[in-house]
């Protein structure tokens, strides 16, 4: 009886996951219609399926790409304590964390991004759900955290982007204590009377729903994603009843007055260009006169498309690899000072 | 007394002992004998069992049905306890019971979960699970202490929040997320104690506090040992081995420096000696509660809030 029963199995794996290696010529069915999806087309239409609009899981760079005006820089996020409890279950947890790394070529779960939307500063923090299922341990909470000290410090506004099924139970209570960690991440933006927004995507269950993501001055939902606080099955053998349908879909929360609005991923960037016209200083914004109409940046745009644009602002490398690690000389100076911060 | 399988041979030696005190008054000295004897080896098996209990073991005492609940440290710790109801919003949720009470002559905010005692009163309280109007009805009683400048007691004992359609429909995320917001907000001191279960977001929403006891034998963790074996192991079998790993009693919070202080428990756990178990929890409220009110209301906000910041974190 346990909010944490709906963890993602590491086998239920979303379809993007091996999808950098696989050939073009791929076919994919999508899971609402059935509708038969080719690789690229599903690709340069933001993973949404061009038959039914159905929201497929997207890989989390991409879903940066599609969030900021033009390109984005990455902030690293403090290191923490490896498998504090040197957990064990079947495998070892330090294993499983050995091969998500490994998978995803991220430290964890979380990606923290810099850049602007229409034109105003943001700090984006959003999960990895190729990493572990998106679970919230102390890399994330600390993650969150910083993009909040970042925010501030910066002035920026702060959009968490929540893809997790939960907690990690591999972390027991210290994965627990990154709620009310994140919630002081929530609070630094409300005493900075700085937005914060949260852009709830599929899933956002657990103890990841019952902290930040939960408390965001707007919420945006993407059509389609499972957001609530408990596991169905576990709610199913608690009541002992079948659940409604379109139960804790994000038109769900909408209805039950937990939710703003759900916005198409194509949309998303424009609306939070709106809203953060409304909420930041005009004098915050960078750029006003390339705000919401990048050069690049085109929902739809084939991948080619984005690489050189990303080589035409000099993006590329914060592109094609946006792990601190792999980056080029050119931009580590750049990432290890921002890493210090 | 309802039996736990390691305390059998405990509870043999108790209904032998009735017996022999069931006997006609005698003076027969080896009858006294034999019952100072059995006496003795109770004492001895109970502190040799109960100062080695493994996780899995903890978690059944943690649950024994007999185990003080709220209500009764209620009765015993506080004085003028008031109950107050409702969230303002939509109902009262006796599974989060809260109101005003004195700690040793001091007005407190006090609130916690209450499982209850009995097949009625487990109904009447949900068996401890709040539903969002529980943690509403703990925001509201929070804004109160905040007005008053009166401290926070929570005492937590649930095995998680309602898992249930209703309180999904009414935001059981959102309640359980402001909950802890309310708990952060705080400009007073805030003292939580694990008194049974604290089970993952349903507890920790009550349980941001300046200071975070936990009884001896009480557990706190992420899932529960069955919920993580079940996922983890694919079966809740394993929940013996899931409780170990989760780390989740109170030994391994404080070394893990999620907890402040551990209040010991009676030989033979909280449930053989109610009273005593009480006094202890009645003391160490007192003795925390005196060491956080010289503070001024800032610092007591931003010390939880740094406690919480450097909660695991890597020394910098
Ligand atoms: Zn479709």
């Amino acid at each position: 009886m346990n909010w944490l029963t709906n963890f993602i199995r590491p086998k239920i794996r979303s379809m993007v996951a091996g999808q950098k290696e696989v050939p073009d010529n791929l076919w994919q069915k999508c899971p609402s219609c059935d509708g038969m999806l080719f690789h690229r087309e599903l690709k340069e239409n933001s993973n949404v399926c061009y038959h039914c609009g159905h929201h497929l899981k997207i890989y989390v760079t991409e879903r940066l790409d599609i969030l900021f005006d033009d390109g984005y820089d990455l902030l690293k996020s403090p290191a923490v304590k490896q498998d504090p409890l040197k957990f064990k279950d079947r495998k070892r947890y330090a294993d499983r964390l050995k091969e998500a790394k490994a998978k995803t070529e991220r430290e964890d779960a979380i990606v923290l991004a810099q850049g602007t939307i229409g034109g105003f500063p943001v700090i984006v923090a959003a999960f990895d759900f190729e990493f572990m299922g998106g679970s919230m341990g102390a890399a994330v909470g600390e993650g969150i955290l910083r993009a909040a000290e970042v925010a501030v410090e910066e002035q920026a506004a702060l959009i968490v982007v929540p893809a997790s099924g939960g907690a990690r139970m591999q972390e027991g209570a210290i994965s627990l204590m990154q709620m009310p960690r994140t919630v002081i991440a929530r609070q630094l933006m409300k005493e900075a009377r700085l937005p914060y927004f949260v852009l709830l995507t599929d899933p956002t269950t657990g103890g990841v729903s019952a902290s930040f993501a939960m408390l965001g001055d707007v919420h945006i939902a993407e059509p389609g994603a499972m957001i609530g606080f408990a596991g169905k099955r576990v709610i199913e053998e608690t009541i002992r009843q079948q659940l409604p349908d379109g139960f804790q879909t994000a038109e769900y929360l909408v209805e039950h007055g937990m939710v703003d609005m759900v916005v198409a991923r194509k949309d998303q960037r424009a609306t939070f260009a709106k809203l953060l016209g409304f909420l930041m200083p005009q004098s915050a914004a960078l750029s006003v006169q390339h705000g919401g109409k990048s050069k690049r940046v085109k929902t739809g745009a084939s991948g080619k498309a984005l690489e050189s644009a990303h080589k035409a602002s000099g993006n590329i490398a914060r592109y094609v690899a946006d792990i601190p690690a792999d980056l080029t000389a050119a931009n580590s100076d750049k990432k290890q000072k921002r890493a210090k911060r | 007394m309802s039996a736990l399988e390691f305390e059998k041979p405990v509870l043999e030696l108790e209904s032998k002992l009735t017996e022999l005190m069931k006997m006609p008054a005698t003076d027969d000295m080896d009858i006294h004998k034999e019952i100072t004897r059995i006496q003795q080896k109770i004492q001895r098996l109970l502190h040799e069992a109960y100062s080695k209990l493994t996780p899995a073991q903890k978690v059944q005492v943690a649950r024994h049905a007999e185990r003080p609940r709220f209500h009764e440290y209620i009765a015993g710790t506080f004085t003028d306890f008031t109950p107050l109801a409702g969230d303002r919003l939509y109902a009262e949720d006796k599974a989060l019971v809260g109101g005003l009470a004195k700690l040793d002559g001091r007005p407190v905010v006090v609130m916690g979960q209450e499982k209850g005692w009995d097949t009625d009163s487990r109904i009447k309280h949900n068996f401890g699970m709040a539903r969002p109007e529980g943690y509403r009805k703990a925001q509201r009683l929070m804004e109160m202490a905040n007005q008053f400048q009166l401290p926070v007691i929570s005492l937590v004992d649930t095995s998680g929040a309602y898992p249930g359609v209703d309180a999904e429909e009414r935001g059981q995320s959102e309640a359980i997320a402001k909950s802890i917001e309310s708990c952060l907000d705080l400009s007073v001191p805030m003292i939580s104690v694990i008194i049974g279960e604290g089970g993952s977001g349903g507890a920790i929403a009550i349980a941001t506090a300046n200071r975070i006891l936990m009884l001896e034998h009480a557990i706190y963790s992420v899932i529960s040992p069955e919920g993580c074996a079940s996922i983890l192991w694919r079966s809740a079998t394993h929940a013996q081995e899931a409780a170990a790993a989760l780390k989740l009693t109170a030994q391994d919070l404080y070394e893990l420096g999620l907890i402040d202080e551990i209040i010991s428990e009676p030989i033979g756990g909280a449930h053989r000696h109610k009273e005593e178990m009480i006094e202890q929890v009645k003391l160490s409220l007192i003795r925390n509660l005196s060491s956080l009110t010289p503070w001024n209301t800032e610092t007591i906000r931003l010390d939880r809030r740094k406690k919480f910041i450097q909660m695991g974190r890597l020394a910098a």
